[in-house]
């Protein structure tokens, strides 16, 4: 019977999450047709193009039809995951998103895994100690960390650890050094400043929500029903501190997977790291408007499942809620 | 037999004490009353015998408390928690709140066991304790999540959970408060029925003086964080010597089809920042004269009745021309 | 305003926000014109006349900094203001009409959530064009969605509290009731999200300038930080010092959030 519920929660946010989606795809719709300029040309982006060119991307594109037309084609050929043509990488968009997305997504699940894991490490300490120094100073850090533009934070790292301490590279990623394949550690340290430059933020805002989540979660009854019982404090904890807090925290990961992702666009700019970001600082000067409609919509994707995986999570953490 | 003896027991505040000189005894298979309005003190003598307070705040300030003989003030940390939930357990006011609402209830049931070194076969042993507190089904009960079982369901699975190590005393804080009056009697009929079949000693308390009254043999009255009278259940309540006793069994036995119509102690429980000196029902006594600027102690009247007044020797009813 | 500077975050999130606010309307008194590179280029700090040191082309870094901190200020606050109005009207009318609208508009409102927000931003202020009204208009379309669910929230609470219905059985016209009845108590609310808006507007702003999208006609933090990326190993203090300014002015700004957060709702406390 829970099985059954659950698939039934999937399916209904499953209706939510599609015409989610469609939105997406006509604001990017919207945006090519809102903008200054010939459609044409500003999907053809500033890449010098033979003569007839433009006549031929208006007819594949439909532009001398009807705007309705116009953008029952651009969904349809959406929904097929034709995501258009880059002129200037002379590549389907969707095959160089594809390319790049193995290295944005091991940058942003590294970052994320980090902040989370840190983030509610912290957040339960300062939980435990509330009012006391150490509380105080995670408290203080991480309102600064919230602060601190990433990318700021990235060039700073590239400063320390790699221009005046030597001790890990600055740019790229290992694929750069050599043609053999690279060691686990030789990966990571590439890895590690980028990771940790786009963690801080997520990590503050983490460490924040759980230290309210658990401070809350520790003052119930349950908790001390629990402690009645004989339980250690670690069992405390871990056992029903950390369920009945993760309900937020669950919620607030979920949520800023997508703004990770949206964040590691900088991160990579700066860190040279090979991914849809810095294809996205390419296709911004390139003016590669389809390129960057792309990743404009897959990047939405990953936020809309995030957001799924989030509700899921929730609703299988918490019998309680019903949507 | 003696199984708990409070000693001269006071809690408190730093600086302001919420309980004080209390003492009681409770022998092996023997249910003790402890009666008081809300504020009396009652809840934090029990929660002194467990050697833990919902506050932090909150500690043990004088006294001794021994089970078994043994001083528990004596004991580490680690003993006392060695103790909870095995040889004391405890049941609560609102099952609701003491029920953690992400645990299925049979894991509640059996964490004491897991606690104390029993994990295995414990799930089997919660399933045994379920079907002792009289609830049908426990296979499908230990399953389910508190909150989709009733009120009375939630009290008789955390008195299981109270009783998981076999405890040799059971501190039963207001059981039945929270709970409609058709299922009070019920779990009043099941401890009682416990404590003869598993020798339990019981430490009742109540607001309730007709409850206390029913089903204790030893009743202690506590009014303002100190105890003003003790005796055998059937004297204290057919001839109750204390001011303050009397009006409680008034109040009891005062129904709606009683000529003389409700009656209620006149005035309100001082404040604990705010004490009365001497006596501390002085200000609501009819029968308060200079004396009673001293405070009384629980002085012995007879070989098994004791109360704190100064005017009891003269057998008076306090309240006789009220209402 | 007692009770404000003794929060912990008060009196330090006032400063910086006030050091701020004089530094970008004083520009012109305390540096010279950030345009002027007629000095050496790349000059360490603590020159002579070049307190922060120079850029790639010569020009003074302090004097970008002051003048950079009018871009982000002025940003900041006018997304965020409009953000607001836009916020309040959507909210209060979800809130107050309820039924369809309540829905459509909520709708819209998680939509805008769920986009990342910064990426739409970049793209759509590549396909409009670089300029600071652009980027203004942009972010504050962006900005307002959080705003919009608190006070539909706090409108549809407030809707039938008991003054409120008190207000409407004395003949007062609905219009009024939503304006003069309930929008006060919405606002004490709504300002700490204003606050919390300009510092997320701030660090926005200064990620479009970071990739090439700011106005090219003013100096503003962000950019500063896209040519400094080039210079890192020559030339660290072209990427310290406006980082460090972003960092201090968005957590001025988050600190006052946070201390409006602790004198308008007590309950908030430590939470």
């Amino acid at each position: 019977m829970r099985a059954g519920a659950l698939a039934a929660f999937i399916l209904r946010r499953l209706l939510v999450a599609v015409p989610m989606m469609a939105c997406v795809a006509i604001v990017n719709f919207l945006l090519i047709r809102a903008a200054p300029g010939d459609p044409a040309q500003i999907l053809m982006g500033d890449f010098p193009a033979p003569p007839g060119t433009l006549v031929a991307i208006r007819h594949a594109y439909g532009l001398d039809r009807p705007l309705w037309v116009q953008l029952a084609t651009y969904l349809a050929q959406v929904a097929q995951g034709d995501l258009g043509y880059s002129f200037a990488n002379r590549q389907p968009v969707a095959q160089l998103i594809l390319e790049r997305m193995a290295a944005t997504l091991s940058l942003t699940v590294t970052a994320l895994t980090l902040a989370s894991v840190l983030g509610v490490l912290l957040g339960i300490l300062a939980a435990r100690r509330q009012g006391r120094w150490l509380d105080t100073l995670v408290q203080t850090v991480s309102l600064a960390g919230y602060s601190v533009p990433e990318f700021w934070l990235g060039q700073m790292l590239i400063l320390v650890f790699a221009v005046w301490l030597g001790w890990l590279p600055a740019q790229g990623d290992a694929s750069v050094r050599s043609l053999a394949p690279p060691g686990f550690l030789e990966k990571l340290s590439y890895l590690a400043l980028p990771a940790l430059a786009l963690s801080v933020r997520y990590l503050a805002l983490i460490a924040r929500i759980t230290r309210s989540s658990m401070i809350q979660a520790l003052s119930s009854d349950f908790i001390l029903a629990a402690r009645l019982r004989g339980a250690s404090e670690l069992r405390v904890i871990l056992r029903h501190g950390l369920r009945n807090a993760a309900g937020p925290v669950v919620s607030v990961i979920g949520t800023n997977a997508g703004f990770v992702l949206a964040g590691s666009a900088l991160i990579e700019t700066v860190f040279g790291w090979p991914g849809i970001g810095r294809l996205l600082y390419g296709a911004i000067s390139q003016r590669d408007t389809p390129v960057m409609l792309g990743i404009l919509l897959v990047v939405s994707l990953c936020v809309v499942l995030a957001n799924l995986a989030t509700d899921i999570l929730q609703q299988v953490i918490d019998p309680r809620i019903s949507r | 037999m003696t199984l708990l003896e409070i000693d001269s027991l006071s809690v408190g505040l730093r600086g302001t004490l919420l309980v004080q000189h209390v003492s009681l005894r409770v022998d092996r298979g023997e249910t003790v009353g402890l009666v008081g309005e809300s504020g009396s003190g009652k809840s934090l003598t029990a929660f002194a015998v467990m050697g833990l307070f919902p506050s932090p705040d909150l500690a043990i300030r004088a006294g001794q408390i021994r089970l078994d003989g043994v001083d528990l003030r004596t004991m580490s940390p680690r003993q006392l928690r060695a103790i909870r939930g095995a040889q004391i357990g405890m049941v609560f006011q609102d099952p609701s709140a003491f029920l953690d609402p992400l645990m299925p209830v049979g894991a509640q049931v059996a964490e004491a066991l897991r606690i104390h070194g029993r994990a295995s076969g414990a799930a089997a042993e919660a399933l045994r304790l379920l079907r002792l507190v009289d609830l049908p089904d426990p296979a499908g009960i230990a399953r389910r999540f508190p909150h989709m079982l009733s009120g009375g369901q939630r009290q008789r699975v955390l008195i299981a959970a109270a009783l998981a190590m076999r405890p040799d005393l059971l501190l039963a804080d207001e059981p039945t408060t929270a709970l409609d009056a058709t299922v009070q009697a019920g779990i009043l009929d099941l401890l009682g029925r416990l404590q003869r079949e598993l020798g339990l000693g019981v430490l009742l308390i109540s607001h309730d003086l007709a409850v206390v009254a029913e089903r204790c043999t030893q009743v202690a009255v506590m009014y303002a964080g100190r105890i003003v009278e003790t005796g055998p259940a059937a004297a204290l309540f057919t001839a109750p010597r204390h001011p303050y006793t009397q009006g409680l069994v008034r109040s009891t036995l005062a129904t709606a089809a009683d000529a003389k119509a409700l009656f209620g102690i006149p005035g309100r429980v001082p404040s604990p920042a705010d004490m009365p000196t001497g006596c501390r029902f002085q200000p609501r006594c009819p029968l308060a004269v200079e004396l009673c600027r001293t405070a009384p102690a629980l002085t012995p009247r007879g070989d098994v009745r004791a109360d704190a007044c100064w005017r009891s020797h003269d057998r008076i009813d306090a309240w006789r021309d009220a209402g | 305003m007692r009770r404000f500077l003794a929060t912990r975050t008060g009196p330090a999130a006032a400063a910086i926000v006030l050091a701020a606010l004089l530094l970008a309307v004083l520009a012109p008194l305390l540096a010279g014109d950030p345009f002027d590179g007629a000095s050496d280029a790349l000059l360490p700090p603590g020159s002579a006349g070049h307190l922060l040191g120079t850029d790639d082309l010569g020009r003074d870094i302090w004097a970008e900094l002051a003048y950079g901190a009018r871009v982000s200020l002025l940003v900041g606050v006018v997304t965020a203001s409009i953000g607001l109005v836009i916020g309040v009207a959507v909210g209060a009318a979800a809130g107050f009409l309820g039924g369809w609208v309540d829905t459509v508009l909520m709708r819209v409102a998680e939509f805008f959530q769920t986009v990342p927000r910064f990426m739409l931003a970049l793209i759509a202020v590549a396909l409009f064009g670089p300029g600071i009204t652009r980027v203004i208009v942009v972010l504050a379309v962006l900005a307002w969605p959080q705003t919009a669910r608190v006070v539909r929230g706090l409108y549809a609470a407030l809707h039938h509290a008991g003054y409120v219905d008190a207000a409407r059985v004395g003949g007062m016209p609905a219009l009024s009731v939503a304006l003069v009845e309930i929008l006060p108590n919405v606002l004490a609310s709504v300002i700490v999200l204003f606050s919390l808006d300009v510092a997320t507007a701030i660090l926005l702003e200064a990620g479009l300038g970071f990739f090439g999208l700011g106005d090219p006609d003013r100096v503003s933090w962000g950019g500063m930080l896209n040519e400094a990326q080039q210079y890192l190993r020559s030339a660290w203090w072209m990427a310290a010092f406006p980082g460090a300014a972003i960092a201090a002015v968005v957590l001025g700004f988050n600190m006052l959030g946070d201390a409006l957060n602790q004198v308008l709702d007590p309950r908030g406390r430590g939470a």
